[in-house]
């Protein structure tokens, strides 16, 4: 019994980690209506950011986090700004075809300066130390680290998105792209600064990834499928129903991993498809 | 020297032409009415101006400088500032976040919400609704109030009594004046022409993209009106 | 203007021409196998492969208006089920490349139905989805040798003077098939609806077109055609494995080779495959860089000529080479 409540446990902190991959990919949805194919590599990106600064510079992932964070965002903005902008309101193909080709060169460009060989972001203090909880369960503290990190984040999405001026202005655009303009706003800007606040996030995420698991080039595809599968879990359109979705997801492949572990990843493939087949809408979808 | 100027404003949607060379001056605390027919071109002569449409360069002036090819949102940030048609409100905010995104031009002047909601007191009641609620009038009004709090020197209002009653449309054109007096220029588009006179120092009749015929409303009788609304011949 | 007055055409003399082109290269491709060699044979079958699936991917997103990232699921399926026939059944495995398109259409029935409702983006993400999952659940099967796949030794059974040309042949059925089924789609009621659904959706509903259903069928020639890919090009090199069979890579090749070729028309995925090939050879000793450079390509093809290297030309010189529009003309 207790095996099983620690492999609860286990998925609703995993859960965080996913529900912090979605928190980047429905942001961007949900302003701009664009679904970045190469989601799940960017996130991959970072934690070979944090890889590079800790080889380099000898800096603690944790230490390299904040450096990451900005470079990713940074790359956000230029991106949005200098390349997918241009494919908006040209119909559905460009910016999907576009992401998707720079996902392809993200993954060959990692592999060529990489190589293919699994690495991982030294943090071991960190890592392996956990919380005893009552006699037979333990919780990582790394685990919970993220877990923590994940609701303030989303917390801190909500109060922005909510009452700043910022958030406003980012809610008016994706009302309106072309009324915002009349009251003074850039909207291209606009876009531009929302993908930045989702690249920070990924790099969070990112960074997150490296500590807890070793990583790869080819890995960038799986981040974006359990992103997607949480945001669709949860239901579009609702930072709280994409954290649920998320938790679902983690649980759902850990449970999966006890039972058979080649069945880990099915599993939560399976959650999701029957989420599609019977609630298309997630399961806590928010109605516009 | 006039405030705002349009010199052969041309504008395409595509391969269609709308407007065919429009010649158009305002002066400052002037309001300026622009009739005419569906279809004549009112709507992209100020959307042309505020930048959503872009006009070529030399063909629109503000206050002595070139407004023409502008973005759109540097238009509003410059002062001049346009009720869409249509309020174009945004539903995912309440009234008073449309409101206060208006100040978004960042620009000085003596509009605050305070003083929009002393001008719209309905406004005030409804604050915290989304803006979806409202009723067509309180929605009209809500517009004009998000584009006056961006403060600016130009105001243009695109047919705002469209869909909206009789009395409702009386009682906010009766506000227009005092905003003229106060130092705020007008462009005024609208289908319903005694409206439009009755506020109007001068009048533009647009037909199928062309000035049909301009002047003071004192000066021009309403055969000469109708003529130039309609395309009768003489 | 009276209705005697004006003519509609189909051909122009491009098209005529390139009518009498395409014959000629039909009938020499037909003469292959008595003059080239084994190697040779092998690249075309390879070939004519992508030709089949640049066409279908085509026929789904520039017709469809249907991005899908996940198509390599129906070939990783054509190509297990015909090992699953041939290794284990005893089928003949030249019978199995029509079966494996029918197999791939039916399990994108039901798959359809899911996949379907979710839109653009996602709907792309899904398809991917949905191709993982079968990855993954194809690798769990140990009578298909697991993870590490297997091999197909009942094409041993069959000599190699007769299989190999056997297999060209075929391929090169699949291949002109695909093309001249595009084509006569296009050409038909059918193909009208296509283009008038990729125009605007709204529009087609609106006139009458069944936009769902339009989708749906195309959505299923077109799983059919992987399928079909799918065996013949297992049959091909002989072994599979569910990591390369199901390889998002697949989708990474016909995407770009669609892109880069010419999204939106027929011509556009011959030539695109023919510069994937030729570019191909050139840069085989590159490795990843290969990828590198048709991914950076794509976006900038996408990004200043969306219309593709096709797209150009036509636009350029007027050309149609598969006349599928109509035209107007004067009778004099």
């Amino acid at each position: 019994m207790i095996g099983w409540i620690d492999t609860l446990v286990q998925g609703v902190l995993l859960g965080g980690l996913y529900a912090m991959f979605a928190m980047g990919l429905s942001l961007i949805w949900g302003v701009m209506r664009l679904v970045n194919i190469a989601h799940g590599d960017f996130i991959l990106l970072a934690a070979y950011l944090a890889l590079v600064f800790g080889e380099t510079a000898n800096l603690h992932p944790l230490a390299a986090a904040p450096l990451v964070v900005a470079a990713m965002a940074l790359l956000g903005y230029w991106l949005q700004r200098g390349v997918i902008n241009r494919t908006l309101g040209k119909g559905l193909l460009p910016p999907l075809l576009i992401t998707f080709g720079l996902s392809v060169v993200i993954q060959n460009l990692l592999l060529e300066i990489f190589s293919a060989d699994s690495r991982a972001l030294r943090a071991e203090r960190i890592t392996t130390g956990s919380l005893q909880l009552g006699d037979s369960l333990a919780v990582g503290w790394f685990p919970l680290g993220v877990f923590a990190a994940a609701i303030v984040l989303g917390l801190a999405l909500q109060a922005v998105f909510a009452r700043s001026a910022l958030g406003r202005a980012l809610r008016a655009t994706s009302d309106d792209q072309e009324t915002v303009r009349l009251v003074g706003i850039d909207d291209r800007r606009m876009y531009a600064l929302a993908t930045a606040i989702a690249f920070a996030l990924m790099a969070l995420a990112g960074v997150f990834l490296g500590m807890r698991t070793s990583f790869a080039p080819s890995d960038g595809p799986a981040n974006l499928l359990f992103a997607f599968e949480a945001v669709v879990i949860g239901g579009l359109g609702s930072f709280w129903g994409t954290f649920a979705g998320g938790i679902l997801l983690g649980v759902a492949q850990t449970v999966g991993f006890r039972l058979d572990p080649g069945w880990g990843l099915l599993v939560g493939h399976f959650v999701f498809l029957a989420v599609l087949l019977f609630r298309p809408q997630g399961l806590f979808p928010r109605t516009r | 020297m006039s405030l705002l100027a349009t010199r052969g404003l041309t504008a395409f949607y595509g391969d269609f032409q709308a407007l065919f060379g429009i010649d158009f001056e305002l002066g400052a605390g002037e309001v300026a009415a622009v009739i005419g027919a569906n279809g004549a071109g009112k709507s992209t002569f100020l959307q042309s101006i505020a930048g959503l449409n872009a006009a070529p360069r030399d063909a629109v002036r503000f206050d002595g400088e070139t407004l023409g090819g502008e973005p759109a949102h540097r238009i509003a940030r410059r002062g001049v500032s346009l009720v869409p048609e249509g309020r174009r409100l945004f539903p995912s905010l309440s009234v008073e976040e449309n409101l206060r995104l208006g100040a978004s031009t960042r620009r000085r002047g003596p509009w605050t919400l305070e003083r929009v909601y002393a001008l719209f007191p309905r406004l005030a009641e409804r604050r915290a609704l989304p803006a979806t609620l409202l009723s067509g009038g309180e929605q009209q009004m809500a517009a004009i109030g998000r584009a006056l709090l961006g403060n600016p020197r130009v105001l243009m209002c695109d047919e705002i009594s469209l869909g909206l009653s009789p009395a409702v449309v009386k009682s906010i054109y009766a506000g227009l004046p005092q905003l003229a007096r106060e130092g705020l220029s007008l462009i005024v588009v609208e289908q319903d022409i005694g409206t439009a006179l009755s506020v109007a120092d001068r009048v533009y009749c647009l037909q199928h993209g062309r000035v049909s015929l301009h002047g003071r409303p004192a000066e021009l009788t309403r055969e000469a009106i109708a003529r130039a609304y309609f395309g009768l011949a003489a | 203007m009276s209705a005697a007055a004006t003519a509609v055409e189909r051909a122009t003399r491009a098209s005529r021409i390139g009518a009498w082109a395409g014959g000629a290269v039909l009938v020499g491709a037909c003469s292959v196998p008595l003059w080239s060699d084994s190697g040779t044979m092998r690249l075309l079958v390879e070939f004519f492969c992508f030709l089949v699936m640049a066409q279908m991917w085509n026929l789904l997103a520039g017709y469809g208006g249907l991005v899908s990232i996940g198509q390599q699921a129906y070939l990783g399926l054509g190509g297990y089920l015909l090992f699953a026939l041939a290794n284990h059944a005893g089928v003949n495995p030249f019978l199995c490349v029509p079966l494996a398109g029918l197999f791939a259409a039916l399990v994108a029935w039901p798959t359809a139905k899911l996949v379907f409702r979710l839109r653009g983006g996602y709907f792309a993400i899904g398809t991917w989805a949905v191709a993982e999952v079968f990855r993954l659940l194809l690798a769990n099967v140990a009578t298909f040798g697991g993870g590490s796949g297997q091999s197909l030794m009942a094409m041993a059974a069959i000599p190699r003077a007769v299989r190999e040309p056997a297999a060209y042949l075929l391929a090169l059925a699949a291949a002109a098939g695909a093309v001249a089924a595009v084509y006569l789609l296009l050409r038909s009621r059918h193909g009208l609806a296509l283009t008038a659904i990729r125009d605007s959706e709204r529009a087609s509903e609106s006139q009458g077109i069944d936009v769902a259903f339009t989708k749906f069928w195309v959505y299923l020639v077109s799983a059919a055609g992987f399928g079909v890919v799918g065996a013949l090009y297992y049959m091909n090199i002989l072994r599979i494995s569910p990591n390369a069979a199901f390889d998002v890579n697949w989708s990474a090749y016909v995407i770009f080779i669609v892109v880069i070729g010419g999204i939106g028309t027929i011509e556009g995925p011959i030539l695109g495959t023919l510069l994937f090939f030729a570019l191909r050879e050139t840069l085989a000793a590159l490795g990843s860089w290969y990828l590198i450079a048709l991914g950076g390509i794509a976006v900038v093809v996408m990004l200043y000529a969306p219309g593709g290297l096709w797209g150009a030309l036509a636009g350029r010189f007027g050309l149609q080479l598969f006349p599928v529009g109509r035209r107007l003309r004067r009778r004099q």
